[in-house]
């Protein structure tokens, strides 16, 4: 069979917020490299990325979050995943999300943040690495 | 053939030299000479300032008879702080101030709407819901001696109504009334994404408020045409460039199906453009659209009145340009720009602070950001002259093949059916984000150098620091908010709405109605809740 | 407890059966990964399908496929119907990777309980469906979805794997942008059952639809039964609260679904999907069976070769392949 399974990923923007030039250039990028992206669209709420995330199986789900409201946003899709027994997709993101944060949100859960202008590759390098290789604790 | 000549002296010189591109995707000779520029004649092309086609500058006199304004957008908070730090501004001489609106104002929503939760009162911008925070925002404020620019768009017709309902209640006679709107939706739908309304119901909108200011607030500008924003979602600058200029001319197009005579709304639209690095490559843009601009109002639209013909910027450096990686770069990413902008023959200018876009700046980057355009003013030189750059081979040479290739994106989106047509198709959008995609990956080639951040890098990171969420203020908001509605007379209020919803069937003019309902204590919610009842809501398709 | 842990086929069938959206979620990831296990599940969830109403959409871009789903989505629920719908895009043929965007203009349904939506990418697969469609819609059926519909990937000329799959099928034009003309060269007529004219408030409208329907009146096979309908819409994103003709187009579907089952056609319709999907178990299961004999032996690759420098041709190969290895 496959080497590699074809990876499928979410790319969602919550909330009000209209810039979504940064998450269309990393779901492009992400194609380019070989994945399916599922594209939500703007203004979503976390219970529609999460819906989405679940029927579409997503192997992972990226928020973009230029807000300032990713603490509140991270916890509440982490939580609803939990809730409907998929806490087993990674939940990753980027955005203007000070470095105290990141820390705090990858304790709570989410895989990595990542802080404008950084490179396409490495959130490819990073989604490959992970997922492909990804064993799966019995604490989901 | 002294061209050949030139030509392959050039080829021989500059063998070995590899090609440069510039954002817009021309090819940078090494060299300019005055074959760059030959076919120009400078009395009809380039001309004088002031003067048809204004290449050189709008104004006679530019920055000899007066500086640029210096207008810095400064972040406000809620309405009560807003106020304070408005007074403090006109206190210190300002005579004009800008009122920027939080974000579920900007998608049109009221702070007790679930969808605003944790966004009341963010990113600098004031929540406003009713009258009354319009009150309180402009409290003591002289609204016949101070400029108001609202930075709002697909709601300006609501804001409108209440800045309208608010000069009325203090005898402020409509017409002396002075300042602007961005009010441009169109470039909602190519990049900045608040729009509520398909493109035509808000497009009536836009008319019904230009036709009200043309006929009731005459001093007052009802469009800033923004291509600010199309630059910040990825468009090079001759996209910039051609998209805005393509939005203008679709508004006065529309104007004048309206019944509009040109003359009379034309003088009052003015421009918002980005100022990027690319010094030469800005000054270009700008020389290009007022000539632009200028030919289409003469010939095309047949404009009579030079005040049509002038385009009139207002100009932001390039936010999207700054990095996170050391800050400090951006001090000199800004003063290029900003020179770059003056030397452009901008109208106003804001410069950011070098935290800007990632952090809440601090009164020492604001101050930095202000002293920037102080000392080119001052210290550079560059306002010593009109048009300093006039008559350079580069310039006049890239000012010209900047127009022919936005003529040829004027064609492509006529043959399209024009620039609502080329937004339902997704052009705009399209290459918008194919030049998003395209910049990303020549950083990442390593073909187009930013320093900090794809060169030159350093280990250590530069703080983000955000705004401090204050919770406090929203809980009040929406609890103000939530006693203000029970309070109202509901009765009168279904009355108004019904009258909303039929002018909004109909052809009527909103802006009555709409003033008649906020005064009734309508909500800017509840207005546009009624207006995406009969003109729907718009999703777009995906396109990357 | 997550299920990707336990891939207990028992548990995923079951759970599945119950309407669980995890589990038909992730065994239609496993269909479309062509996992082991799939075919194992497919068997035990085939006796609970078959009688889902198949809806499918085919149109070119640009025709307002997706605006249309949206609303039929809204429709068949005030019916008190659960939907199931998949949407198809094409996969690079250069990345292997794709951009799903189609869900966004279905998003609004994203929170009821009673739609299910998937992209799926075509993953190389040629005909306007994705790899594995016709599977994901049995999963959907035994879901317990009422309704299934299907958008494909293209304008309908090269693309018609929809119509063995799809009882109903609706093929979307928009006046004056040549699909018409286009259509009635393809042929496109005899495989459409309801002809959605959208955005027929553009000027050719009304003519577009008198045309369509002389071409059907003068071409159609009078011993048919079902002639196609044309029916005009107006429902694209740019004019949201003037959607138009929506009433008629679920009208249209029902009449002919009602068609189908009073005359007993339906059957001959369910007997086409499922010689289709024999037909595609069948290539499958023989591709495996044949390739597993020569993989990782470089034969393929030889044989390639072979054929290329003008030494053998595909059919002696494929003979001589079947011949040593399939007659164990």
């Amino acid at each position: 069979m496959n080497a590699t399974k074809t990876l499928r990923i979410l790319i969602a923007k919550p909330g009000l917020d209209g810039h979504d030039r940064g998450a269309k250039v990393v779901a492009r990028a992400l194609s380019n490299a070989g994945m399916e992206v599922i594209y939500s669209g703007l203004h979503q709420t976390p219970e529609q990325i999460v819906n989405a995330a679940i029927d579409e199986d997503v192997d992972a789900v990226g928020l973009s979050i230029l807000s300032g409201a990713h603490n509140t946003i991270f916890a509440r899709v982490l939580q609803l995943l939990k809730e409907k027994d998929a806490g087993d997709i990674l939940v990753f993101g980027g955005g203007t999300i000070p470095k105290k944060d990141r820390a705090p949100l990858e304790a709570m859960g989410v895989g990595r943040v990542f802080i404008p202008g950084t490179d396409t590759r490495d959130i490819v390098a990073y989604l490959q690495e992970t997922l492909q290789t990804r064993s799966f604790s019995a604490s989901c | 053939m002294p061209q050949d000549k030139t030509a392959d002296t050039d080829r021989e010189r500059f063998a070995g030299v590899g090609p440069v591109k510039n954002l817009s995707g021309f090819e940078i000779k090494p060299l300019y000479g005055p074959e760059d520029i030959k076919g120009t004649e400078f009395e009809r092309d380039v001309g004088l300032p002031g003067q048809y086609p204004y290449v050189r500058g709008v104004y006679s006199t530019m920055y000899r008879g007066r500086p640029w304004t210096i207008r810095q957008l400064g972040s406000l908070g809620p309405p009560g702080e807003a106020n304070k730090r408005i007074r403090q501004l006109v206190d210190m001489g300002a005579t004009g101030i800008s009122i920027c609106l939080d974000m579920p104002t900007i998608m049109g929503r009221d702070s007790d709407d679930p969808l605003a939760e944790g966004e009341v009162g963010r990113c600098g911008g004031v929540a406003i819901d009713t009258l009354q925070d319009v009150r309180e925002v402009l409290a003591g404020i002289e609204l016949d001696k101070i400029s108001i620019n609202f930075v709002s768009n697909s709601q300006s017709s609501v804001i409108l109504a209440m800045f309208c309902a608010l000069a009325e209640e203090r005898g402020v006679p409509w017409d002396v009334l002075t300042g602007t709107m961005q009010n441009d939706v169109l470039k909602e739908y190519q990049a900045q994404k608040s729009y509520y309304f398909p493109p035509r119901p808000s497009m009536r909108l836009i008319l019904d408020t230009l036709s009200f200011c043309m006929r009731s607030l005459p001093r007052f500008n009802p469009i800033s045409i923004s291509g600010y924003h199309l630059a910040s979602a990825g468009a090079s600058p001759l996209q910039e460039l051609a998209f805005t200029l393509a939005n203008g001319f679709t508004y006065v197009e529309e104007g004048i199906n309206a019944g509009m005579p040109v003359d009379d709304f034309a003088p009052r639209l003015s421009f918002f453009f980005k100022a990027h690095n690319d010094v030469f490559e800005n000054v270009a843009k700008f020389r290009a659209a007022r000539r632009l601009w200028a030919r289409t109002m003469k010939g095309k639209f047949g404009a009579k009145n030079p005040s049509s013909w002038r385009l009139r910027v207002h100009t932001q450096t390039s936010g999207s340009s700054l990095t996170a990686q050391q800050m400090e770069n951006n001090i000199i990413r800004t003063t290029l720009q900003a020179f770059s902008a003056v030397m452009a023959g901008t109208q106003s200018l804001h410069t950011n602070a070098f935290d800007e876009a990632f952090s809440v700046p601090t009164p020492q980057s604001e101050r930095v950001a202000l002293r920037t355009q102080q000392i080119i003013l001052h210290e550079s030189g560059a306002a010593s002259t009109i048009d300093p750059l006039a008559g350079s081979y580069y310039i006049e040479a890239l000012t010209r093949q900047m127009e022919e290739a936005c003529e040829k994106y004027f064609q492509t989106i006529a043959d399209m059916g024009g620039v609502i047509a080329g937004i339902e198709k997704g052009y705009f959008q399209r290459e918008i984000a194919e030049s998003a995609f395209r910049y990303q990956q020549s950083l990442e080639q390593g073909e187009r150098i930013v320093v900090g951040l794809n060169q030159y890098t350093e280990e250590e990171e530069s703080e983000i620091r955000l705004r401090e969420l204050d919770s406090e203020f929203e809980r009040n908001k929406v609890a103000a908010l939530k006693k203000f509605k029970e309070d109202r007379d509901q009765d009168l209020l279904r009355a108004k709405g019904e009258e909303l919803r039929e002018v909004c069937k109909g052809s009527d003019n909103v802006m009555p109605a709409l003033i008649s309902a906020v005064k009734a204590g309508m909500t800017l919610g509840e207005a546009i809740g009624h207006m995406r009842e009969i003109f729907g809501v718009y999703r777009e398709q995906a396109v990357f | 407890m997550s299920i990707r842990k336990s891939l207990n086929p028992e548990e995923l069938v079951e759970k599945l059966l119950s309407g669980d959206r995890r589990a038909a979620a992730r065994l239609i990831t496993l269909i479309e990964d062509q996992s082991v296990q799939a075919n194992g599940m497919m068997k035990k969830i085939f006796p609970h399908t078959g009688r889902s109403t198949i809806i499918g959409l085919t149109g070119s871009g640009g025709s307002g496929k997706s605006t249309l789903i949206d609303h039929l989505i809204g429709r068949f629920r005030t019916m008190g119907k659960k939907v199931g719908v998949v949407a198809v895009d094409p996969s690079s043929p250069f990345s292997g990777g794709a951009l799903l965007g189609d869900r966004i203009r279905f998003q609004s349904h994203a929170t009821d309980d009673g739609v299910f939506i998937r992209s799926m990418a075509s993953r190389g697969y040629l005909g306007g469906l994705a790899r594995g469609t016709t599977d994901v819609v049995r999963v959907m059926e035994a879901m317990g979805n009422d309704v299934i519909l299907i958008e494909t990937l293209g304008a309908g000329q090269d693309e018609i794997d929809i119509i063995h799959l799809a009882q109903t099928c609706l093929l979307i034009l928009t006046p004056g942008m040549g699909d018409d003309i286009q259509a009635m060269k393809a042929g496109i007529m005899e495989i459409a059952d309801v002809i959605v004219l959208n955005k027929a408030d553009l000027d050719k409208a009304n003519l577009c639809q008198s045309s369509l329907e002389t071409i059907i009146h003068y071409g159609m096979d009078k011993k048919k039964g079902w002639i196609p309908r044309v029916v005009p819409t107006i429902a694209f994103a740019s004019k949201s609260t003037d959607i138009r003709g929506m009433e008629e187009l679920v009208q249209a579907i029902m009449d002919h679904q009602a068609y189908l089952h009073e005359t007993r056609k339906i059957d001959d319709v369910r007997n086409k999907r499922i010689e289709q999907e024999l037909g595609l178990v069948f290539k499958d299961e023989v591709e495996k069976v044949v390739f597993a004999g020569i993989k990782g032996t470089g034969k393929k690759r030889e044989y390639i070769e072979s054929i290329r420098a003008g030494k053998t041709d595909p059919y002696s190969v494929v003979k001589e392949v079947l011949s040593t290895f399939l007659r164990v």
